[in-house]
């Protein structure tokens, strides 16, 4: 079944978010805000819950962390010491100082790009996806908010319109 | 406006009065003479540590050897024995050194470490003006209340300057001409390590810092009564001013005052691993006595965005500070010039658990309580993290002064506990009295509005 969703467009970040809040406030539910920009404080207006990203990025870093010390502790230490700078490699310790470069990087780059690529998975972005946006200028220059209608089009549109709105469609979701 | 509260005054008052006593005993009981430092050792010497067997004459062995630690002495006395006498003599007035200079060098520690937070402030407050951030202004009459302790700080630590500079400690072996005369590493840097030099740069540096400190703190408070911003750009050109001579006026603090001691020794970026440490210790002090006048019902306005960005500050330049600390410790961990190389010897020699335990502090411990974003907006969360990191701080400029000066007697005992504490007291009393003395809250500040409504 199609659903039938109402699509509030603004030329502004300020009147959108001013917008959210008044139809949060008359217990909307908000499916979506597609914007041109990230706008700041955008998720907490519209309720959404706090990302868990930050977790994720610590776990993955301690992966990479993990990795750099069996790596360098099998390539270094175990597979082939050598004696570099008159510092025999026979202890991971006490060469420490030497990997703590490798070590701090690789943490870093598990980190970001296996947070990077959570975020892409999360948000169900890949190579060749159709883009989800209902409106063109969501990529230009409006902001456009999304809200399933139910029974409700004409008291929906007219708060919408009294949020200051420049364009409203309605139009049959298909998905 | 705030009221310096009777409870901390008498608190203030009591710390320096307790620590003042501290410290005149720990003075009062340094040894006078060789003979007294050297029973000093044995009766303290529980460990059988091989330093003090190796000055220890030959009469003093014996007692240590009834003490049970025949093997260690065994190994020291035929190295001892290799020495000839001059030598030995040369051991003994060292260790007399060292043990006259344990006093001294604690209190030089808590005086310089009082000052170093300040001087942090400073050059936060000095940032955020030149920047003219719109996030700080309610916070600008706590960093002049900190910054006050320039003045009184810096007096201090000049006193305690001139007195070793006229031989009442050898905190600085560079300023013995016995020393120099047989050393000629140090005649070569004696066109800039010589004692009036050093006391006339001192007296520039605290010059432009406390210049700076009184002129910028007219203009703030100028600016209450002022319907234009003129006091407001005075204050951003003055501070954009003093940022430049502050970098180098801190740099060469940091030789001086600090890098000094090990007069052989030298690293190109002690400078800015100086800086790190004052600053984190400075922003730290910031944020602990916002939360300390905000608990008290002051300072309404400011909001948990500030004590969030505070401790992001805290948590990102606790990392700074580290990297500097590795970036100096592998490149000369790794090339091991021994000239280079002898200043962490000493430290990992003598000091390893106080010193690897001022690493954690000042990173593991930080990284791990400050690293969750919620927990920066936690108040005591916050508070418990700065006491961590100013302890480690603490312990940071400790590890600088000691093994150079006091070397393998120092510990931290009574002497250094009496002299945190006074430096603490008399800081407390400056900054809440300097806090006292003016509005809390700016007027008339361009940016104050932002700053009020301010959300990260």
């Amino acid at each position: 079944m199609a659903n039938k969703v109402i699509h509030a467009l603004y030329n502004d970040d300020d009147i959108l978010m001013m917008a959210v809040k008044k139809v949060r406030a008359a217990h909307h539910h908000i499916d979506e805000v597609y914007c041109p920009f990230p706008v700041h404080g955008l998720d907490k207006a519209m309720g959404l819950a706090p990302t868990r990203i930050a977790i994720a990025a610590f776990l993955y870093g301690i992966v990479g962390l993990s990795v750099a010390i069996t790596m360098m502790n099998f390539i270094m230490i175990q597979d082939w010491p050598q004696d570099i700078g008159g510092k025999p490699s026979f202890s991971y310790l006490e060469n420490m100082p030497a990997f703590v470069p490798i070590m701090f990087e690789l943490t870093v780059f598990f980190a970001a790009h296996l947070m990077v690529i959570t975020f892409y998975m999360r948000s169900r972005l890949w190579p060749f996806k159709k883009a989800e946006n209902p409106d063109v200028r969501s990529t230009d220059d409006h902001f456009v908010m999304e809200i399933s209608v139910h029974d409700n089009e004409e008291s929906l549109r007219a708060l919408l319109e009294e949020t200051g709105a420049v364009e409203i469609n309605i139009s049959e979701k298909h998905s | 406006m705030y009221t310096f509260s009777k409870r901390l005054k008498t608190f203030a008052l009591v710390l320096m009065v307790l620590g003042a006593l501290g410290m005149a005993l720990g003075l009062w009981s340094a040894p006078k003479t060789v003979e007294q430092a050297k029973s000093m050792v044995v009766s303290h010497d529980t460990h059988g540590e091989a330093e003090s067997h190796e000055v220890a004459p030959a009469d003093e062995k014996q007692v240590v050897v009834i003490e049970g630690h025949e093997i260690e002495v065994g190994g020291q006395s035929s190295h001892a024995a290799s020495t000839d006498e001059s030598h030995t003599a040369d051991h003994d007035t060292h260790l007399l050194h060292q043990l006259q200079n344990k006093p001294w060098a604690a209190i030089y520690v808590a005086a310089l470490f009082a000052l170093m937070i300040s001087l942090g402030v400073l050059a936060f407050y000095g940032i955020n003006r030149a920047a003219q951030a719109g996030w700080s202004p309610l916070l600008f009459r706590v960093m002049e209340g900190i910054t006050s302790y320039l003045l009184p700080g810096g007096i201090l630590l000049l006193v305690i300057l001139v007195l070793t500079s006229l031989h009442f400690n050898h905190l600085f072996v560079w300023m013995d001409p016995e020393v120099v005369a047989h050393d000629e590493l140090i005649q070569g840097k004696s066109g800039f390590l010589n004692v009036p030099g050093f006391l006339i740069r001192s007296v520039i540096y605290l010059g432009i810092w406390i210049g700076y400190q009184k002129l910028s703190r007219k203009f703030s408070l100028a600016e209450d009564n002022d319907s234009t911003t003129g006091s407001f750009v005075k204050n951003f050109r003055l501070s954009a001013a003093f940022l430049v001579l502050f970098l180098i006026s801190e740099s060469m603090m940091s030789w001086d005052w600090i890098m000094s001691v090990d007069p052989h020794w030298f690293s190109t970026l002690f400078g800015w691993y100086v800086f790190a440490s004052l600053f984190v210790s400075g922003i730290t002090v910031i944020a602990m006595v916002t939360i300390y006048l905000k608990s008290k019902g002051l300072l309404p306005d400011v909001n948990d965005s500030h004590i969030h960005d505070l401790a992001k500050f805290m948590f990102g330049i606790s990392v700074f500070w580290t990297y500097l600390w590795f970036s100096q410790f592998m490149l000369i961990w790794y090339s091991n010039i021994p000239e280079e190389v002898t200043y962490f010897v000493t430290r990992i020699e003598d000091f390893k658990v106080g010193y690897f335990g001022m690493i954690a502090m000042n990173f593991l411990l930080p990284l791990l309580l400050l690293m969750n974003s919620d927990y920066k907006r936690l108040n005591w969360l916050v508070v418990m993290a700065g006491i961590v990191i100013l302890v480690g701080h603490y312990f940071d400029v400790y590890h600088m002064i000691m093994p150079a000066t006091v070397g393998d007697q120092a510990s931290f005992g009574l002497t250094e506990l009496a002299a945190v504490a006074f430096f603490a007291g008399l800081f407390i009393f400056v900054v809440f009295t300097s806090i006292a003395s003016a509005p809390i809250t700016p007027k008339n500040h361009p940016l104050i509005e932002e700053s009020k409504h301010f959300h990260y």
